[in-house]
């Protein structure tokens, strides 16, 4: 069984991660103190070098890896084995390579893998799955096998796959890895258009700026800076400690040239 | 990324035989096979009715004759093993077309080869008919172990994936000038093929993170509840039941 949610739910938010430290068995200590706190609504960035422990807090966001120490919570509901089936729901992570995300045979069978997992049925089951599908505008292709879509398109039923199931946050690892221009730019429409809670795991500085207003750095184990995206970007003494660079020619200090609500 | 289209054996169409669900098929097709092959070999009419009763079901599923001869052809190696019997079954011997050969291998080349058409023309059908996909859900709906299914729709699914990467690393190879001639570059060809193996093994770990993320807890949720009503067994009944009343008829004439 699962806590009922508390009462004062929507003032609870959507990720709490206090003091969590991992080390893996081999030794290697991945994570010293984590504290990110991620309010219901927020699309925040996770931005930094390789192997600063990026995926391992994410594992740790759905109950895969076990926190050494400290906490995090999902809306008020902690991450521990009691409430892995609820906090697996509440949180819904994309995976970098949609191979890995879609495994079933078709894309409909797909997006319904995890609600039927969690006892959904029939009609209700079907409503789910085009909803779901309509919010990425993948519902023409509920009945093609993952391997017949582009990598866009792939991308973006992964991304229904998880909406499927009404997360309280989206996290997404390496969203705009392998997409083209046009492919970056329709998913970034698709997760303006969503209005969930999101963390966004990424290299893609540009990406981090014009959708997530804000980010945090985490490096070497530790969450080094939290600031408004623009502000962040700009700090060129911080950005060049913690291995971030901004591709050429790109100012985060510059007003944006595409209207970000617009399309 | 060179992505197959659908199964090479399934032909797209609308026909009764494509609408039947794949369980009441995949029966049919079984009580088909055991018909012919329990037919004595002696009664040759039987094997011609049972190619009507085939050739028939093709019509219904619109299926041209051309296209199921083509598929037939996975037949060759056993059809050159029976070609092979009337030289060396032992027994008295006839002469044909001035070719000493033995009665009984005649007999027994006769079998293998109508039997074998007939099964393999019936698999053919099925195949051209069903989706692999509905093939799986009909066999787990039959009584197959779900973890056997899952391996199987997991086949199907990562097939194309992993010939995938198996061709791109084989450009690979070539890019750097190897071109594999002979013994000496099996080595360079095995290790190849050992790298797939890990590649593959840890995508199997990433998939099934994927899965335990979205509340996979050990057994696949139903999706698709398969079911057929009295109308649909009875209308895939229609082939074995025949083939069962022309086999009792071979025992009996």
């Amino acid at each position: 069984m699962t806590t009922p949610p508390p009462p004062s739910l929507s003032f609870l938010p959507s990720l709490e991660v206090r003091g969590l430290a991992y080390a893996y068995p081999d030794g290697h200590q991945a994570l010293f103190g984590v504290d990110l706190t991620v309010e219901r609504g927020e699309r925040v960035a996770l931005l930094g070098p390789n192997g600063a422990g990026k995926t391992t807090l994410v594992l740790h966001l759905n109950g895969i890896l076990t926190a050494g120490a400290g906490t995090v919570a999902v809306a008020g509901l902690p991450v521990g084995p009691a409430n892995l089936a609820e906090i697996r729901r509440r949180v819904g992570i994309v995976f970098q390579d949609p191979d890995d995300q879609l495994f079933m045979p078709t894309v409909r069978e797909d997006v319904a893998f995890g609600p039927a997992a969690a006892g959904l049925r029939g009609a209700e089951l079907d409503a789910v799955v085009r909803r779901a599908l309509e919010r990425v505008g993948m519902a023409a292709y509920a009945d093609r096998p993952p391997h017949h879509l582009s990598f866009g398109q792939r991308r973006r039923v992964a991304v229904a796959t998880v909406l499927a199931m009404e997360p309280e946050i989206l996290v997404l690892d390496e969203p705009s890895s392998n997409l083209d221009p046009a492919s970056r730019r329709e998913l970034a429409d698709v997760l303006r258009s969503l209005n969930v809670t999101v963390l966004m795991v990424t290299h893609d500085l540009p990406y981090a700026m014009e959708l997530c207003p804000r980010s945090v750095i985490l490096s070497e184990g530790v969450i080094a800076a939290d600031a408004p995206t623009g502000e962040l970007l700009a700090d060129e003494e911080l950005m060049r400690r913690h291995r971030l660079e901004l591709p050429f020619g790109f100012d985060p200090t510059a007003r944006p040239t595409r209207n970000p609500g617009g399309h | 990324m060179g992505a197959g289209h659908a199964h090479k054996l399934y032909r797209h169409g609308h026909s009764p035989v494509h609408a039947l669900p794949a369980h009441t098929k995949l029966v049919a097709v079984l009580g088909f096979v055991v018909a012919v092959v329990s037919t004595p070999r002696e009664a040759m009419w039987a094997f011609g009715a049972y190619a009507l009763l085939l050739a028939a079901v093709a019509l219904t599923a619109r299926i041209p004759a051309a296209y199921l001869l083509k598929r037939l052809t996975v037949e060759v190696p056993f059809v050159a093993f029976a070609f092979l019997m009337p030289f060396v079954v032992p027994g008295e011997t006839t002469d044909l077309l001035g070719v000493t050969v033995s009665v009984p291998g005649l007999w027994d080349a006769w079998n293998v080869l109508a039997k074998g058409t007939l099964g393999v023309g019936a698999s053919v059908l099925l195949a051209a008919t069903t989706e692999l996909r509905e093939l799986l859900l009909g066999l787990q709906r039959l009584g197959l172990p779900p973890t056997l299914v899952q391996i199987a729709s997991f086949m199907v699914r990562y097939g194309d994936v992993i010939t995938d990467e198996m061709r791109r690393m084989s450009v690979a190879r070539r890019s750097r000038g190897f071109e594999a001639r002979g013994v000496r570059h099996w080595g360079v060809l095995a290790k190849s093929a050992g790298a797939l193996f890990i590649r593959s093994y840890e995508r199997g770990e990433r998939v099934h993170l994927a899965m335990v993320s979205r509340g996979y807890t050990g057994t696949m949720p139903v999706i698709d509840e398969v079911t057929a009503t009295g109308a649909q067994w009875r209308r895939a009944a229609a082939l074995p039941l025949t083939a069962l009343a022309v086999c009792l008829l071979g025992w009996t004439l």
